[in-house]
């Protein structure tokens, strides 16, 4: 029981283990076993969420040495709270439905794909879970590789070209953010830190500008996760050329490390950079959710479309995360559970006439829906979750997130990325129209069939989590508020010190816009328990 | 007391999955049909007991909440699944659930045969399920829900013909728009809250509590802002101007939905959103205002429109956004109670009118088919003469005609003669009242002027669909019929709860029922106004009698140049048209409204999202990285010559570096 989460993240690399001793040729087995592999995942990290106790504190802790070298001291240190919870549980959740939808789309090198997909799992719940800050730079790079080996051997047309950006960017990111841990760590000792615990370091008092140059750099990194504006431009061509899980996982998980590194690390640690980067950092994400929009619009690849618009909700994500309150904050982390479930559906649903019609081309579809009828159904639902239709997942997170954001010092911003529900409404509805409507004249199209047994299989428990999220969310937000409370408290006194210091000595000019608002801004709310 | 009232939503959810789940299995059209029309006769029974019991009670005390489950909390916002059961719900249960309840029935005869018959019941469930969330939603939030769903269920329903591409067209433009809407109304919810919040510490976004504090709320400033957002929404949901053009597109639904969605209840949800938020609104003169003159322009102006279309749903879709306007024009004038009276009487004569031309468009449909023609079955140029061969229909259409063109005895008389007396004698507006009642009297005229054109087009003079059609056009069939005629009663009938006080007066004391019913829920803004306004001047009766007379004498005239020019001089309009080639050409095309967004708004939109793909991109973002890439390939290029492992070139360096190091030494 006590060792949950360590069994949870390294079940899939005893999968890779019992993979290694299956001959290659036998796809249906290797399919097969990677399939329970991620289905026992799923499973046993279910006592997780059970066991899971509604408070601030970090749970299933395990806590060991690991590395004693020279001055650096690392330990395995693994726990999860309400933040991190969700997140592990949407791994476990997704893996399955991603092996799923591989099962006759990749036909070449089964086993190798099996690996670098079980591998990636230990990867990016390795990063969910670690408390050591070591321990999670180990795994964000482990997620890298599988990743970069999923596009560029499986991947389309373009596939080397794809994996490359997508390797150089993150890891251009990552180098900065490893020079700023090692930096960090020295400043720990100095202040009699002796390990690379995370809780230790968020008791570390660093001046501003300390504070600034260590933010850019961890910020850097996980914008390009993200990622933001303009540092997304590897997204739309890593998406088009992996293969459909790649793109499921990449969506529905990895983007998440990006929104996920910043709420764990970025802001508690750094909190005062952090709020004097607040309107540079929402103004970015503004400029994403409305640039994203506007390009996905005119895309005429529908899987580049969906790559655009998560550009585009995660833009939503970090407005409510950069809000610093309570509100802003939960309607960012629920934001990433519904993006995680409703983008990775829709990519699903590409991969499902992709693998039809080995075309993604918007014109080379339309009047599908007569063809398909189930298909144009789930089609539907996802679309409107992805729109944020109240009812569906999408819109508890994107309400709370505009709220939050519109209670804070962020207002004007807000306002602004409202009007992305307009325009989210405008790509994919087009879409939808121009493949699903209208006359069924391409003779191609006229011989497809409708979703097998399978894909409805994948589809259904995530169009059933659509509507569980959309109609009762308060479970979810219930599990994640102590956790988001404490955050809050982390970062919010900070917030109000930086705002009363009257200029930062150390920072670098050009974001104009703190001065204005910041003033009668609405600090108190957050902190303030319901009244009624 | 009310606990069963979640019933009400309820039944037509239970429909909806019934249907939607399970219909295609089903098959049977009875079935299908008989569960969707009896789960919304469910509502409609729960509702008349609802409001019964609510009537039992005094006036003070018909007001209830009945709270299902918590929705979201977070931080201090809360929001519930809850319902809010008032003299104003209740009025707005029994429009969706009874004129929806008719149409329901009407559908099964009117959809019979038609491919996908239980997806449309399906949705026709779900939309009276959203639309009965929105009146009884007991929080902005949760209204916000019914009001994002009926969006949904018109776009679906548009859409139902999803193989034409202009249904498809008008589904999005439908949804698009009533989302620039919705922006509207969110941002107006948010300042709304955030401001009662920071100033005052209430933080709410129920309908109760908000109206208890709205003492609070200082007049005009933020309050201003708050409702103009608010009423955007109400604009992008009720086909106002600005954003009026999807509702003359949406007809490219079936036309029962045409009746239930975009007459009878949906479009009126922007009506209903400001009366249920009458205390915010009173509070802003200059809102107040600008709804008035938006209603009084949309009225006219749609009307203006109404005259030159020969699609028979596309007058009717016209009208509609004009007598939205009317109810926008009573909203604007603080005149709530008026506003929701003729949301009412319209719901009765609309929805009639909207049926009875689908009963036409039906049998047309059918004598076409029969003789292989493609003629339009909706345009009145091929019709003419209906009168004997469908003598029900015919009568029913001619008494809710009557009753939309303010005949004085029917109920849109009593409407829309209250909303033109209270336009012209609020104390809101001072000189532009005058103004405002000229409007709504001239687009009276036209009402009656382009309502009656439609009737002499359709039913009287010659009939000129082929001979070959023209006997196998027949009366339709009961299940059809029977709504139009309960619908026409109502059209007749349903004035009278609500006679204006100078009539009432004169029959000996006859009291506005529907007034006094609604007066608890307006009573806020009512204090308001005994404290603030000053009162509108006083107007002697003879004067309110005598603008009466001129209204129903507009009117009047517009039926007779109808008559003149549709039945006796049929080659007038010919001649009018070819007198003034310009104007009726901007007419007939709308006043090229649509060109004009798309000009606007629409293509630049692209372009500039095509540019920012191709430009910015592709160009800028990639440019710098291969651009790095291409840097750094470059130097490799030169000094991948250092490890080239080759023997002689290591040779050759060495013999160089050490030519210079000697050099350097020697020369030092």
């Amino acid at each position: 029981m006590s060792n949950l989460l360590s069994l949870t993240t390294f079940l899939p690399i005893l999968g890779v283990l019992l993979l290694l001793f299956i001959p290659k040729d036998s796809k249906a087995v290797l399919r097969g076993v990677a399939f329970v592999v991620t289905v026992v995942t799923f499973l046993v990290s279910l006592p997780i969420l059970t066991g899971f106790r509604t408070n601030a504190e970090f749970q299933f802790v395990e806590n060991v040495p690991w590395i004693a070298a020279g001055p650096f001291f690392m330990r395995y240190n693994i726990g999860i709270d309400g933040i991190s919870l969700w997140l592990v549980i949407l791994t476990t959740f997704i893996m399955p439905l991603a092996v799923l939808s591989t099962w006759t789309a990749v036909e070449e090198k089964v086993k190798e794909y099996m690996i670098c997909l079980l591998l990636l799992e230990t990867g990016m719940l390795g990063a969910f879970i670690s408390l050591d800050l070591f321990l999670f730079y180990i795994f964000w790079e482990v997620m890298l590789i599988p990743m970069y080996f999923i596009i560029g051997i499986w991947g389309g047309k373009n596939k080397i070209y794809a994996a490359v950006k997508f390797f150089i960017f993150t890891m251009v990111g990552s180098l900065l953010m490893l020079v700023a841990l090692i930096f960090l760590y020295f400043k720990g000792i100095n202040a009699g830190i002796t390990d690379f615990s995370l809780l230790h370091f968020f008791d570390l008092k660093l001046d501003l500008a300390t504070q600034t140059w260590l933010f850019l750099a961890f910020a850097l990194a996980f914008a390009i996760k993200v990622p933001m504006f303009p540092l997304h431009t590897w997204l739309p061509d890593a998406h088009t050329e992996a293969p459909t899980a790649g793109s499921v996982i990449l969506a529905a998980i990895l983007l998440k490390m990006g929104t996920y590194g910043y709420v764990r690390f970025a802001m508690p640690l750094f909190p005062e950079a952090a709020y004097k980067f607040a309107p540079l950092i929402a103004t970015l994400a503004v400029i994403g959710i409305i640039y994203a929009a506007l390009v996905a619009m005119v895309q005429e690849d529908v899987k580049k479309l969906v790559a655009y618009s998560s550009v585009a909700h995660l833009g939503f994500v970090m407005l409510g995360v950069f809000a610093f309150n309570e509100q802003g904050i939960t309607g960012g982390l629920l934001q990433m559970l519904n993006h995680g479930v409703s983008t990775g559906a829709l990519f699903l649903i590409v991969g499902f006439i992709y693998e039809r019609r080995h075309t993604r081309l918007i014109t080379d579809f339309g009047g599908l829906s007569k063809q398909m009828p189930v298909f144009a159904t789930i089609f539907m639902i996802v679309t409107l979750s992805s729109i944020g239709l109240p009812g569906t997942n999408g819109f508890v997170g994107e309400f709370l997130v505009l709220l939050g954001g519109f209670e804070s010092e962020l207002r004007w911003w807000t306002v602004v990325a409202a009007s992305g529900v307009i325009l989210s409404a405008v790509y994919m509805l087009w879409m939808f129209q121009r493949v699903m409507f209208g006359e069924l004249d391409n003779p191609k199209n006229q011989k497809l069939t409708d979703l097998n047994a399978r894909e409805i299989a994948i589809m259904v428990p995530l169009i059933a989590l659509i509507f569980i999220m959309g109609v009762y969310p308060n479970p979810f937000i219930e599990k994640m508020d102590p956790a988001v409370k404490k955050l809050v408290s982390q970062v919010r006194p900070a917030a109000m010190t930086a705002r009363q210091m009257p200029s930062a000595p150390a920072l670098p000019a050009g974001h104009p816009m703190v001065a204005p608002t910041a003033e009668h801004g609405s600090a108190a709310p957050a902190a303030v328990v319901n009244p009624h | 007391m009310f606990d069963n009232v979640w019933l009400i939503p309820l039944f037509p959810f239970i429909g909806f999955l019934i249907n939607g789940l399970l219909g295609k299995k089903i098959k049977n059209e009875t079935v299908i049909g008989g569960i969707g029309a009896v789960t919304v006769l469910g509502s409609f029974i729960v509702s008349c007991m609802t409001i019964l019991k609510l009537l039992s009670l005094p006036g003070e005390e018909r007001l209830a909440e009945v709270k299902v489950f918590t929705w979201i909390t977070s931080g201090n916002f809360n929001a519930d699944i809850a319902f809010l059961i008032d003299p104003l719900s209740c009025i707005m249960l029994m429009v969706v659930t009874g004129v929806g309840f008719l149409i329901h029935v009407y559908s099964i005869g009117y959809m019979h045969g038609e491919e996908g018959f239980y997806r449309f019941f399906a949705y026709l469930n779900l939309f009276t399920f959203s639309m009965l969330l929105l009146v009884m939603g007991n929080n902005l939030l949760l209204m916000f829900v019914g009001w994002e769903g009926v969006g949904l269920c018109s776009y679906l329903l548009i859409g139902y013909y999803f193989h034409k591409k202009s249904a498809g067209d008008a589904g999005k433009k439908a949804f698009v728009m009533n989302r620039v809407g919705d922006f509207g109304f969110l941002l107006g919810a948010f300042t709304l809250y955030w401001f009662m919040g920071q100033n005052h510490n209430v933080w709410t976004i129920q309908f109760t509590e908000m109206a208890k504090s709205s003492h609070l709320l200082p007049t005009g400033g933020i309050v201003t802002i708050i409702t103009l957002c608010f009423f955007v929404g109400a604009t992008g949901k009720s086909a106002q101007i600005p954003l009026y053009t999807w509702l003359p597109d949406a007809m490219e639904g079936p036309t029962p939905v045409s009746a239930l969605i975009h007459a009878a209840t949906m479009v009126t949800a922007g009506v209903y959103m400001i009366a249920r938020m009458n205390y915010l609104f009173i509070r802003s003169p200059e809102t107040l205002m600008v709804v008035a003159v938006i209603g009084a322009c949309t009225a006219l102006f749609a009307a203006t429109i109404g005259t030159a279309q020969n699609d028979i749903k596309r007058v009717l879709a016209y009208s509609t956004v004009s007598q939205l306007g009317y109810m926008f024009l009573a909203m604007g004038a603080g005149a709530f109670a008026a506003g929701i009276f003729h949301l009412m009487t319209h719901a009765f004569f609309k929805a009639c009118l909207f049926l009875g031309s689908g009963a036409v468009i039906h049998s047309m449909h059918h004598a076409l088919h029969h003789v292989h023609s493609h003629d339009d079955a909706q345009d009145m140029r091929n019709m003419g003469g209906l009168k004997s061969k469908m003598p029900l229909t015919f009568l029913t259409f001619l008494l809710a005609t009557i009753a939309i063109a303010g005949i004085p005895g029917f109920s849109g008389f009593f409407s829309k003669d209250e909303i033109l007396w209270q336009a012209f004698s609020n104390p809101h507006h001072g000189g532009l009242n005058l103004l405002l009642w000229g409007f709504g009297a001239v687009a009276a005229g036209l009402t009656a002027f382009y309502m009656f054109r439609l009737v002499f087009m359709t039913f009287y003079g010659e009939c000129r669909i082929t001979p070959k059609a023209k006997d196998h056009l027949h009366e339709s069939p009961m299940v059809i019929v029977f709504p139009l005629i309960v619908l026409a009663a109502l059209s007749v009938v349903g004035g009278y709860i609500g006679i204006p006080k100078v009539i009432g007066d004169t029959l000996g004391g006859i009291p506005n029922y529907f007034e006094h019913y609604l007066e608890p829920v307006f009573k806020y803004s009512h204090e308001y106004m005994a404290q603030h306004a000053a009162h509108g001047g006083h107007h002697s009766v003879a004067l309110e009698w005598g603008l009466m007379g001129l209204s129903v004498l507009i009117a009047l005239a517009g039926i007779t140049v109808a008559f003149t020019m549709y039945v006796k001089n049929t080659e007038l309009p010919a001649r009018f048209t070819a007198a003034f080639p310009a104007l009726h050409r901007a007419v007939f095309n709308k006043w090229f409204i649509d060109e004009l967004y798309d000009f606007v708004f629409v293509n630049p939109c692209k372009a500039f999202g095509r540019f920012l793909w191709k430009g910015f991109d592709v160009v800028v973002v990639d440019g710098i990285v291969n651009g790095v890439a291409k840097v750094v390939m470059g130097f490799s290029g030169v000094f991948r010559y250092m490890q080239s492992g080759l023997i002689h070139n290591y040779a050759w360096t060495m013999a160089f570096g050490v030519v210079v190091i000697l050099g350097y030494y020697v020369f030092k």
